[in-house]
């Protein structure tokens, strides 16, 4: 009798919890929308708060409205579609990632990208990235270094209609020196130094980005600028809103 | 009951069974530890191998309620746990790899923390049935009890011994089949001893252990894809060319043909020259480690020359350089290019060192054979102290791999590179006008350099150093920062030298005497000039003040409190949590937090491993008359499990300062306590008949006593034979850690003794509350020492023994 009483409950608990799972995975082109606008809120607010490292209390308006535009659950993996618009990163296999969209936002930002712009990107992921620049400039050159990876996104842009985005799977270090010179560079995996040869092609005037930290976990962002006289500096960007130092200083 | 007594009438004692399955369940666990720091990072190892050792308490509980039944059928239970146990420990391990636990999202990812509880359930099945063959064998020889807990613990020590040895000779898969074959033969053993179905026990022996070797044919370590190894195999053509293996860690060598590996952290942004061809060297599968292709010409510009590292070259000429930590070469072939010293290089692997002066002498261009270099296989502060020998540059290497840095993995790993104590050791062996130089990352927020210059004035000040300031310099690169102390101010000379190179190479001054802050944060930008604005605080009257309001814990690491890279303060978690999802995940030092979980977790685990037991051990014999009172048996034996550890884990500390080498000083006190400790408790029946009100008051005061004297002693006796061969300080170590260990082997089977005669019942819970309490002991001895500092996880040690000594389970009615 007891035993009755326990298998029934079971099934309650069961029937429950399938049913608040239920919308997560019934999602259609509308709920991803829908998803989509709460994560740009979500960016939003976060810049806000970062206003200071940032040197901005909001992105590029072009930036935001392509970020609202690209179908991220497109890039990732089809069980962690359900999670394609939470604000974090994502495992897309072959141990890489798919950037936090609130640095892919910081970092597509912070190359000032134009309309007229070629851009390189060194790690084409899943192409998330590259699909975000592809709504804001001329021409994105892809270059990716893990021959699944590279393919996969290769067949992504021509099944998502990204003409503008040339990709090549390949050795990111020496840039591709067919196509440069560039006016913005995003290296999406950090190296232990800045290629000299990203550098070389990246024109005077052009920004480049990189991602410093672990897969899922970016410590700073590392802008570098060639100026019209071609002398390079960085700027690190700390993409969180916090002091590390309280009371006098 | 009557078949119970009847078994119990002719007690076989299983001795040597349960001293084969203590060796090979503690070879297990170290061996665990190494395993998963190859698979997973080395902090999770800890906390998931800690947590799986509840598997004793668990025992402790399951046996409470079984014991009856399964004491009436003694052989039979003791033969299939052992069998069990090494089933599981095989199994158990490749269920547990399998397991697709990323640390790194458990910020994000709720699925992360159900694996990591399924890691460390899983894993705690082996030692489930350890525990359960030994607690029912305690329970079962009665009167012979501490003859069992005595090969128990010789047991553990000759095992934890033969596995440090084992693993220089064999890699770590064909060391657990090895284990898993020995915990398969003390079934047997246990079988023989106990006369039960010795050939029916023998053949399945035999049939398992041809399983687990025959099984070695498919079977492979499988670490997280996001290990800094796997990553570069992903790479086209990248493969592994050769493996070392020692207790020290797993060296993996890397070819990376098509895509080389170009490693050159803190390289100038504006460098151009080429780097040469490299081999990618991780240990565990961090890293890489790189050695450079030796080109043969040295005319052309070298890469070495535009790092960071390079800056103590450019600023004077050394005659005589000391590499600490030299790694796979990189800082010596910087040393031999940028200057003419002579180089004396330690290294504390020896795998690497003959790796160097082996099958990659001619690849490194001899960097480890050159006749300027002269190679020193030891612990750098070992070195140091037995050396009166001075030098004109002591260059500290980076060392950690920028990812294990950058998330906070070391953070509860002591380390003693800079600590007050060894800061202190190297500036007194630099030559007047020598200079000592730190190399670190640079992590945003900033932190290792700020800890590392408040370490380094404070010693300074300590040494009545007056100008500080002017013998100072720091620079930076976007990614490394380093710090020179010259022995003397740094001249006007000098200080254009560093001036110059650093505007060459677009590195940005950090501090410099003289310098202005407009000098500062113009090449690599912050949003202000942090790491100016620092130095000059922590120069300055308010440097306590700069330490104390700052995010992250900047408070000088000491030998008693060896955490230099534990940057967490309480006060900032709230706002870091706050910012989660916001980009605040990586503020989180995670290794103290992981510690901080662990401890909660085992302490939670622990508190209903011991509690429910109780509930119905009280409920089943409220009728009878209690003889001993549950709060006297759970606070002796909890007190007793906490302490034990305590005082081992603190001495291990003690010594490894002493010994210098970490793998010695585990090696050597871990078995000379479990060793002396299982003496100590067959000695203790004899303390029984003489004594009845509190048999546990003598050895209790003894390793009070003790504790004391070499709380006093200690530091002044390792001083005066800190210049001894190894041979004699090991030789000391076990001296001086056998009557420790001795009376601290003898409260537990007195206690358990005295519950076996009269108040058997709670012999499994006590042995379960043991399990418990030592897994919570080991989480606490680093809490505490990173907090107050060893020396009062020895005073903690000893004050829980004064109060087992009060509380020891004797007879309420006689009382």
């Amino acid at each position: 009798m007891g035993e009755l009483v326990f298998i029934r409950r079971l099934l309650l608990i069961g029937s429950l919890l399938w049913l608040i799972m239920l919308p997560a995975y019934a999602t259609g082109e509308s709920e991803y929308k829908l998803a989509r606008e709460r994560l740009i809120e979500l960016i939003e607010q976060d810049v806000r708060e970062t206003s200071e490292y940032i040197n901005k209390t909001q992105l590029d308006q072009r930036v935001m409205d392509a970020m609202a535009s690209v179908p991220r659950h497109e890039f990732v993996p089809e069980r962690q579609r359900v999670s394609a618009y939470d604000n974090r990163p994502l495992a897309i296999g072959h141990g890489q990632t798919i950037s936090q969209p609130y640095m892919v936002a910081v970092m597509t930002d912070l190359i000032k990208p134009e309309p007229g712009d070629r851009v390189l990107e060194i790690g084409t992921g899943s192409g998330y990235q590259a699909a975000v620049l592809a709504q804001l400039v001329d021409k994105v050159f892809s270059i990716e270094i893990i021959d699944p990876l590279g393919r996969a996104a290769e067949r992504l842009f021509q099944k998502l209609g990204y003409n503008n985005i040339i990709s090549r799977i390949g050795d990111g270090y020496y840039g591709w020196k067919e196509q440069a010179p560039f006016d913005a560079i995003v290296v999406t995996a950090a190296a232990s130094h800045v290629p000299p040869p990203l550098i070389e092609q990246l024109k005077p005037g052009g920004h480049m980005v990189i991602p410093v930290g672990s897969r899922f976990l970016t410590q700073q962002l590392m802008l570098v600028t060639k100026d019209e006289k071609g002398q390079i500096t960085t700027r690190q960007v700390l993409p969180v809103a916090f002091v590390p130092l309280t009371g006098e200083h | 009951m009557d078949d119970q007594l009847a078994a119990q009438s002719s007690p076989s004692v299983p001795v040597y069974s349960i001293a084969l399955l203590s060796a090979s369940a503690i070879a297990y666990e170290i061996l665990l530890v190494r395993l998963f720091s190859i698979i997973q990072w080395h902090h999770y190892a800890y906390m998931v191998i800690s947590l799986a050792l509840m598997g004793y308490g668990a025992s402790g509980t399951f046996l409470a309620f079984t014991s009856k039944k399964l004491l009436s059928r003694f052989q039979l239970a003791l033969t299939a746990n052992i069998i069990l146990f090494a089933v599981a420990a095989f199994a158990c391990f490749l269920v547990a790899q399998s397991i697709p636990f990323n640390p790194d999202e458990m910020g994000f990812d709720a699925d992360q923390w159900i694996y990591l509880v399924a890691m460390y359930l899983v894993l705690a099945i082996p030692f489930f049935f350890a525990a359960n063959a030994i607690g029912l064998s305690l329970a079962y020889t009665r009167s012979q009890l501490a003859q069992v807990y005595a090969a128990d613990l010789m047991g553990a020590g000759v095992g934890s011994l033969a596995v440090v040895l084992l693993l220089f000779f064999v890699f770590p898969l064909p060391a657990l089949q090895l284990l898993v074959i020995l915990g398969l033969l003390s079934a047997f053993v246990a079988s023989w001893e106990t006369g039960f179905r010795r050939s029916l026990v023998g053949f399945m022996v035999l049939l398992l252990s041809a399983t687990v070797v025959v099984s070695g044919k498919w079977i492979e370590i499988t670490p997280s894809p996001y290990k800094d190894l796997e990553q570069s195999l992903r790479i086209t053509g990248s493969h592994v060319i050769a493996e070392h293996s020692s207790p020290m860690g797993l060296i993996s060598v890397v070819d990376s043909p098509v895509v080389p590996f170009r490693h050159a952290p803190g390289l100038s942004v504006s460098a151009t020259a080429k780097i040469p061809q490299q081999r990618g060297v991780y240990i565990d599968g961090n890293g890489p480690l790189v050695i450079n292709r030796n080109s043969g010409g040295q005319a052309e510009p070298d890469f070495m020359n535009h790092m960071t590292s390079a800056l103590p070259y450019h600023v004077a000429d050394h005659r005589r350089i000391l590499l600490p930590a030299s790694g796979t070469g990189t800082d010596i072939r910087q040393a031999l290019l940028l200057s003419h010293a002579e180089v004396t290089a330690v290294e504390i692997n020896p795998q690497i060192i003959a790796m160097m002066q082996g099958d990659y002498r001619d690849y490194s261009g001899g960097l480890y054979s050159n006749p300027r270099v002269r190679v020193i296989n030891a612990e750098i502060r070992g070195f140091l102290q037995g050396s009166e020998e001075t030098y004109d540059l002591i260059n500290i290497p980076l060392m950690d791999s920028f990812n294990v840095s950058s998330t906070g993995l070391l953070s509860l790993s002591e380390d003693y590179m800079f600590t007050v104590e060894t800061i202190a050791l190297y500036l007194q062996r630099l030559n007047p006008d020598g200079m000592l130089a730190i190399n670190r990352w640079i992590r945003m927020p900033p932190r290792d350099m700020f800890k590392i210059l408040g370490t380094v004035v404070e010693v300074l000040e300590k040494q009545g150093v007056h100008d500080i300031h002017e013998r100072l310099a720091i620079i930076r690169g976007w990614q490394t920062s380093i710090l020179i102390v010259k022995n003397g101010v740094i001249t006007e000379k000098e200080r254009e030298n560093i001036r110059q190179f650093a505007e060459q190479q677009s590195f940005d001054l950090v501090y410099l005497p003289g310098m202005h802050e407009a000098e500062a944060n113009r090449f690599n930008m912050l949003a202000q000039p942090y790491y100016y604005q620092a130095a000059v605080k922590l120069l300055g009257p308010s440097r306590q003040q700069f330490i104390d309001n700052y995010k992250f814990n900047l408070q000088p690491a000491t030998n008693d409190q060896p955490y230099f890279f534990n940057f967490f303060k309480w006060s900032s978690l709230p706002e870091i949590l706050e910012l989660h999802g916001r980009g605040g995940v990586p503020l989180i030092d995670t290794g103290y937090l992981v510690i901080v979980a662990t401890l909660i977790q085992a302490v939670l685990v622990g508190g209903l491993l011991v509690l429910l037991p109780l509930y119905f051990l009280r409920r089943r014999s409220s009728r009878k008359d209690k003889k001993i009172g549950a709060g006297r048996v759970f606070v002796y034996f909890s007190a007793l499990g906490v302490a034990f550890l305590l005082i081992e884990i603190a001495f291990i500390q003690k010594l490894t300062l002493f010994l210098h080498h970490p793998l010695y000083a585990i090696a050597v006190s871990l078995a000379s306590f479990l060793l002396f400790a299982g003496l100590g408790s067959q000695w203790s029946r004899r303390f029984v008949s003489n004594q009845s009100r509190s048999p546990a008051l003598l050895p209790a005061g003894m390793v009070i006593v003790l504790c004391m004297i070499y709380l006093a002693g200690l530091d002044f006796v390792f001083a005066q034979l800190i210049h001894y061969p190894d041979v004699i300080r090991i030789v000391f170590s076990v001296v001086m850690v056998a009557p420790l260990a001795f009376f601290m082997g003898m409260p537990f089977p007195l206690g358990m003794t005295s519950l076996s005669e009269h108040a058997e019942e709670w012999l499994p819970w006590a042995w379960g509350i043991n399990g418990c309490a030592s897994v919570v002991s080991a989480i606490l001895a680093t809490l505490i020492a990173i907090h107050y500092g060893f020396s009062t996880v020895i005073l903690a040690g000893a004050a829980l023994y004064a109060i087992s000594a009060l509380t020891f389970p004797v007879i309420i009615a006689e009382e």
